[in-house]
Formats: structure tokens, C-alpha cells, sequence
């Protein structure tokens, strides 16, 4: 009734190719960012921000980066752990040798570093596919957190091997170090990901996006029809890494504030590949719902308990946490395979339809 | 359709109910005192012990008399997992509940990496109790973080001055071979720099093998060890990583006395899966093991009479090594709680007044024997410049059946540990951006 698109008639190029083609679309994801930028910083306390909010967007950056390698090129990895830390560490060692380097500048200096690795690391996708390609990118992954852990000049000679953001401000805020308020790094993340995911979204609809899913659908055909294969796949683990780096130097100067190398291992990128896979290979909207699925559920089912009064043990509370969650992935898998994103889209069709269903 | 159906109620019900995470009710005239612990996870060993000492002994406080000075102690229990994410998120939910936290015990280097830069923005003490970072000992820049009784680097110069008296002399350790076998994570790394400051001076061999997180796997270190045939060897683990090494240690027929881990590394779960191998292995301490003081008596009594102990029934754990910690811990918290009140007031205390408590800590012989204390651990005395105290360190061995101390105390090198100490606060207040206090302003 009230989500039909009955009487809107595109009559240009520009709007039958528009991201949001729907009025309703426009209005109401210009609404939902409007408010993300206004509301949480001005209603959400502390916690909210800094233990819910700020890692969702983290994670659903790196997610974004790893649903345009995986989800949209077919090229499967498990280095998005490893691509995180170079970004983390590439963040680190720039804002320290060059105090004065503007901080979004930094983030996105490390970005283009960490896609210069994964360019390196994705050379041997050429060859191999498939889970052989997986475990290509799983060395990738212990190599990097290896090296890290390994060299001391990436954290500046710091005995402990921790990396820690120094104070830094943005327009005279201070977004990062102790004394940036979480509201303040709330923004700088929400801003970063609002940026980039449109980016994201664009990308994938455009030449770059149909040639990667050319590639991922059948890679012979896509040769054949003039795809060459190495630029598009380097260039998928190019941005795609690009977007993991980002998300690390997020994950250490907006989130953590310090880190060491066990921040990125191997169990990062599995999470981030739970991410995509539950929230929708192939969506950039899957990315966010998945990282929102992951980030927030084990959260929330913390929470439960305390919400009901129930005064139980933090080691069952931790297990049933676990076992829950565990159950809600493989009911979400069975239930629908395709993704969260799935879901959302069979909710929007029956949302057109409603109340008068055939 | 019904399960999908099923599923949109379910996501819009998390969406509905999320922000109502963290909302708790205020409780007058009590301290908070929010505990990270990590029951489950590769680091339960370590952790179950560790928590359940803490519950018993803020228990018996409040059971026996009604708290600090009367005032009532509140604790409330988060499950980290040893995980420093997991530990940023419950220390987030927790600091502003029953009135606000005023000290956090993380029990995690990694945590407590990530609460110092917290801590004076948040007004929460942190008290790293022979863990976190060493260079926040310096009180001058540091002014919110306590790692007394002592830090990594002073128990690492306790071990060295040990090993060079079983060798007949700190001159005679030249040329001899160390091996110092550490967690690969910051809390693993602590000890590296005096490690090869004291190599330095005294001329010893150090040789530094990393075990990746979490430490099932130390194949590769063990031959790489026993090639190198070390005579002493240092052992910096944590949770499953130490029963392994132990094993490992006896598999490869290292001689167990000359196996020593640092005071993380030597508790029963460690031993124990080892079996008979494992006897003679010693590690360092800082306070006794075994129930046999006047606190576990009283432990038992109004606590674990009334039904309210954290193993139940079961007081066979009771003493074990790290349960003894935290309850030491506990004990170090209340008391400098206590301190602050004998200047502030028997009320509930700010963060701030509490961190006076901790400055102004003297814990004399006299107090710890009307704590049932005595013998259990040596007093203390903590300055503002000073977060580390005059603790020592001992030597514990394992007899098969339980831990018991070997050395006298050994006071730590601090003419060595001091002057880097302090160079390093420098470095790592510096990146804070942190500037120094005037300790004689202080009162």
C-alpha cells in the first residue's frame, strides 16, 4: 500500500539507473542515514557507542571488503585478517613518522598500502581456485601476523608489540586516542563507511562489478567475452583489500585504541567471511546485516540474562551464548541460503503486495 | 513462510530490545568492583581459579562484616574469554553500573593495554596486579594505573638474580644458557627487554622462542630447545599453553629444577596433566599457595558454611595458586579502599578517592596478620612515583602434591629495572600524549 511504485516514471537513463530507483527507497534510506549520523551520538550512552555501534561499522566495512572478492569476484579468502593488520599497521607507522598527515588521510594511505599486498597476495589466484585458492590465502594470513609479530620496526621498537593511536583531531575534534569522545569516532566511522559503501555499491553495478561477477559465474566464458582475468581478479583483491586495511586501521584507531597482532588473527577472517556468507554473498546490503548479525547477537544474547532478572553463572551464560548462536547460523543458512540480504528482499516484495496479497 | 515469518519477529525483536542493553538499576551506598573473568575459552584453567577466589573473598568481606568499613561491596562478574574485545565490551558495560566501577582487576595484559588509556578519562583505577605494563609502575606518568606487588621486569631480574645464586654467583652466569620461552602476545614480550639487559651485563646466552597463541602446539620450540640444550629456561605462558610446555619440558627430559616459569606459569592446573614428570619444576611467586592461613579458616566459615562458595561444596581448590592470587588481589583492592576511607569517609568512594587509597597503600605486617594474612604474602608499600611497591619475588617448587616455596625472598634488580622503567614511561606516555605530575604537590 504504502511501498508501491505505481505512477513513478523514470523518464532519463540517469533515474532508471539510479542506486535507490524507488522514491520510497530515497526516502527512507536518506532518513535511516540522516538519523544514524544525528541520533546515536546525541541519545546513545557510552557503551552503546563504544561496544555496539563503533564495531558493527567496523565489521561491516571489512565485511563489504571481503563480499566484493568473495561474494562479487568468486575469488574466496581467508586473509582478511592478515589485510586488516596491514592496514592497522600501515595506519600506525604513517600517523607516527608523519604527525601532521591528516587522519582520514591516513586511513585511506593505509588502504592503498594494504591493497598493494593484497594485489601481491592475490597473484596466485591466477592459478589456483577454490578452496586451493582459500588455503593460498590462509598463508597470507599467518605470514603477515608472522612478520608483525615478528618485526619490531612496524610497531616502533615497543617492547610489548603493541600498537597504540596516538591523539589526533579532525576539524579540531579529536577523533582519535583516549581523550576522543566515542560519539566523536562514532561519526568519523559512520562517515567512513557511509563514503565507501556507496562507493561499494556503485562499483558492483557498474563495468568493474559485472566483470568481476563475469569471472565468478563461469571464468572461461568471461575470457572468451574479453574479460582478462588477471587484471580482474588483482583488481578485486586490490579493493577488496583496500577495503579490509581500512577497516583494521578503523578496527585500532576508532575502536581498540591499541592492538597487537592477536587482534587479527586467523579467527578475524573467519568472522568476516561468516559475515558475508550469512549475510548474502554477492549484496553489499548482506555485508551490513551479516556484520550486524555477528557483531550485535552475541551482544544481545549477553544482555538476555540481565534483562530478565535471571542470575546465572557467566560460564553457562557464555556457553548457552555460544550454543545459541551457533543454532541461529545454521537456522539462518537453512532457512534461507542466500543471506539476511535474501530475506530483507522476500520482506520488501511482500511489503509491495501488502495488504492484499495474491 | 512461517519460519521466515519467525525469523523477521526474531531480528525485529534484537532491533526492539538492544537498546535497552546496560540499563541497571543504581544501588546506594555500596562499592562496585566489576570483575573480567574468563571461565570458558582456552583460558579457563587459569581463569576458574582466579574468578572463584576473587567471589570468595569480596563474599566473606561482606558476610563477615558487611563489607569495607560497612559498606557494602559489589561485584559483578563479565565473561571475556581472555579476549581483549570481549574484555573492552564488559568493561564498557559494567563501568557505569551500581553507581560506577572504581577499580577494574582485567586479568589480561591485553586488556589492560587497552584500559590504561581509559582509565583517567573514565576515573576507574586499574589495578594490574603483576601483569600489564611495566612502565605504567611510574606513578609520575601513570597516575591511575597500579601494578604492585611487582611488574614483569622486576620478577625477570628476581629470576636471573635466583638462577645466579644456584649457580654460586651472579659473575658465574657468563657464557651459560637461558632460554626464555614466551606467550607471542605483549604479555609474553614483558619480560624480553631485561632479559637482554641482564644478558648484557652479566654475559649469559639469552635465546627468546615465541609460542603463538593459544600454545597447543610447541613441537617446533621443544626441538628447537633441545638443540640448543639451554641450562636454565623461562617460561612465559598463560592458560593451556603451560600444561603443554611443562610436558613438553618433561618429554624432552629438560631437568625440572632448572625449568622455571614466571608467576603465571606455575600453578597446579599446569602441572598436574604432567603428572609425575612435572615434579621439581618451579616457577616464580609472590605470595604462598595452600589453604592452610587464617583467611581460608575464615573463608570457609562464612562462606562456604553458608553455601555461598564459588566451588560449592568442593573445597579441595581452595588455595590453589591463582585463587590465593585473587584473593590477595581482593584483599589489595578492599585494603586500599579502606585506606581511602580512613581519609575520605566510610561511604561509597569516587574513582579519584580511591586512587588516593591505592597511592597511599601501607600494608604492614601488623595489618596483614588481622587480615589472617600473615606468611601468605610480605608487606607493601606503594608511592606516587612508585606504583610498584617494594615487592619480592620467591621461587615455588612442585613436590607432585603441591607448591611450596624454596627460596628466600628475592629482592628484584632495581637499580637495573628502575632507570628503563622509567625511560620507558617516558616513550609510552609520550604517545598518549600524556605530560608528568609533581609528586611532591601530592598529598
Amino acid at each position: 500500500m504504502i511501498y508501491r511504485e505505481a505512477g513513478q516514471f523514470k523518464t532519463s537513463y540517469a533515474a532508471d539507473q539510479a542506486v535507490f530507483p524507488i522514491v520510497q527507497d530515497r526516502v527512507v534510506v536518506g532518513a535511516f542515514l540522516a538519523l544514524a549520523f544525528v541520533l546515536p551520538p546525541a541519545l546513545a550512552g557510552e557503551y552503546w557507542l563504544q561496544a555496539v555501534l563503533i564495531p558493527f561499522l567496523v565489521y561491516a566495512m571489512a565485511a563489504v571488503g571481503l563480499n566484493l572478492l568473495t561474494g562479487y569476484a568468486g575469488q574466496v579468502s581467508l586473509g582478511t585478517g592478515g589485510f586488516m593488520a596491514v592496514g592497522a599497521y600501515a595506519a600506525f607507522k604513517l600517523t607516527t613518522a608523519f604527525p601532521g598527515l591528516n587522519i582520514l588521510l591516513v586511513f585511506v594511505l593505509a588502504g592503498v598500502i594494504a591493497a598493494g599486498v593484497g594485489i601481491v597476495f592475490g597473484l596466485p589466484s591466477l592459478r589456483i581456485k577454490g578452496f586451493y585458492l582459500a588455503v593460498a590465502t590462509l598463508a597470507a594470513q599467518f605470514f603477515l601476523i608472522w612478520l608483525f609479530n615478528k618485526v619490531a620496526w612496524f610497531v616502533n621498537y615497543a617492547p610489548s608489540g603493541t600498537i597504540t593511536a596516538p591523539p589526533r583531531t579532525m576539524l579540531g575534534v579529536m577523533v582519535t586516542g583516549p581523550e576522543a569522545t566515542a560519539a566523536a569516532r562514532y561519526v568519523v566511522a559512520l562517515g567512513l563507511v557511509v563514503v565507501f559503501g556507496m562507493i561499494a555499491k556503485n562499483l558492483v553495478r557498474g563495468r568493474v562489478g559485472r566483470s568481476w561477477m563475469a569471472i565468478r559465474d563461469r571464468d572461461i566464458a568471461a575470457e572468451i567475452i574479453g574479460i582478462r582475468p588477471l587484471r580482474t581478479k588483482l583488481l578485486a583483491f586490490a579493493i577488496s583489500s583496500f577495503y579490509c586495511g581500512i577497516a583494521g586501521s578503523m578496527l585500532v584507531f576508532l575502536f581498540l585504541g591499541s592492538a597487537e597482532t592477536q587482534a587479527f588473527d586467523i579467527n578475524q577472517s573467519f568472522l568476516v567471511l561468516f559475515m558475508v556468507i550469512i549475510g548474502g554473498l554477492g549484496s553489499i546490503l548482506g555485508s551490513f546485516l551479516g556484520a550486524a548479525f555477528i557483531i550485535l547477537m552475541p551482544i544481545f544474547l549477553a544482555n538476555v540474562p540481565h534483562w530478565l532478572g535471571l542470575d546465572i553463572s557467566v560460564a553457562l551464560q557464555k556457553q548457552i551464548e555460544v550454543m545459541i548462536f551457533g543454532g541461529l547460523i545454521l537456522f539462518f543458512l537453512i532457512v534461507e541460503p542466500h543471506g539476511l540480504a535474501r530475506l530483507w528482499q522476500i520482506a520488501k516484495e511482500k511489503l509491495r503486495l501488502w495488504p492484499f496479497p495474491h | 513462510m512461517k519460519a521466515r515469518a519467525f525469523t523477521i519477529t526474531v531480528l525485529a525483536l534484537a532491533l526492539i530490545l538492544a537498546p535497552w542493553a546496560g540499563v541497571a538499576l543504581a544501588q546506594d551506598k555500596a562499592v562496585f568492583i566489576p570483575l573480567l573473568v574468563y571461565r570458558t575459552g582456552p583460558y579457563a584453567p587459569s581463569g576458574i581459579p582466579l574468578a572463584n577466589g576473587g567471589a570468595d573473598y569480596f563474599n566473606l568481606l561482606n558476610e563477615r562484616d558487611g563489607g569495607i568499613n560497612g559498606v557494602k561491596i559489589v561485584f559483578e562478574e563479565c565473561e571475556t574469554q581472555y579476549d581483549t574485545k570481549q574484555g573492552v565490551e564488559c568493561y564498557e558495560r559494567l563501568k557505569n553500573k551500581n553507581g560506577g566501577a572504581v577499580v577494574v582487576n582485567p586479568y589480561s595484559t591485553g586488556i589492560t593495554y587497552q584500559l590504561i588509556p581509559k582509565a583517567p578519562v573514565d576515573k576507574i583505577v586499574v589495578h594490574s596486579m603483576g601483569y600489564g605494563m611495566t612502565a605504567s609502575a611510574d606513578g609520575r606518568w601513570f597516575p591511575w594505573i597500579f601494578n604492585f606487588p611487582m611488574t614483569y621486569w622486576s620478577q625477570a631480574s628476581a629470576f636471573v638474580k635466583y638462577v645466579g645464586q644456584q649457580e654460586g654467583g651472579t659473575d658465574k652466569l657468563k657464557g651459560k644458557k637461558i632460554a626464555h620461552i614466551y606467550h607471542n602476545s605483549p604479555y609474553g614480550k614483558e619480560a624480553n627487554p631485561t632479559l637482554e639487559e641482564l644478558a648484557r651485563r652479566l654475559g649469559f646466552e639469552l635465546t627468546l622462542l615465541a609460542v603463538d597463541h593459544p600454545g597447543q602446539e610447541q613441537k617446533a620450540t621443544w626441538l628447537q630447545v633441545r638443540r640448543l640444550n639451554p641450562d636454565w629456561i623461562y617460561i612465559s605462558g598463560w592458560g593451556v599453553m603451560n600444561q603443554v610446555a611443562v610436558k613438553e619440558a618433561a618429554a624432552h627430559g629438560m631437568k625440572m629444577d632448572h625449568v622455571i616459569g614466571n608467576w603465571w606459569t606455575g600453578t597446579e592446573a599446569d602441572v598436574i596433566p604432567a603428572g609425575d614428570a612435572a615434579k621439581g619444576y618451579k616457577s616464580m611467586a609472590f605470595h604462598a599457595a595452600g589453604a592452610n592461613f587464617k583467611v581460608h579458616q575464615e573463608i570457609f566459615k562464612h562462606v562456604y558454611e553458608k553455601g555461598k562458595g564459588a566451588y560449592g561444596s568442593d573445597r579441595s581448590r581452595v588455595g590453589e595458586v591463582l585463587y590465593n592470587r585473587f584473593v590477595i588481589n581482593a584483599m589489595l583492592d578492599t585494603e586500599a579502599i579502606r585506606s581511602a576511607m580512613a581519609k575520605f569517609g566510610n561511604k561509597p568512594l569516587t574513582g579519584e578517592q580511591v586512587r588516593w587509597g591505592f597511592e597511599n597503600l601501607n600494608l604492614t605486617e601488623k595489618r596483614l596478620d588481622e587480615l589472617g594474612m600473615k606468611g601468605l604474602l610480605r608487606p607493601l608499600k606503594v608511592t606516587c612515583e612508585n606504583h610498584e611497591g617494594n615487592g619480592m619475588a620467591a621461587v615455588q617448587q612442585w613436590d607432585g602434591k603441591q607448591w611450596k616455596i624454596v627460596s628466600d625472598w628475592i629482592e628484584p634488580m632495581r637499580e637495573v629495572v628502575r632507570p628503563k622503567l622509567e625511560a620507558a614511561a617516558v616513550e609510552e606516555a609520550k604517545k598518549l600524549g600524556y605530560t608528568m605530575r609533581d609528586c611532591s604537590k601530592e598529598k
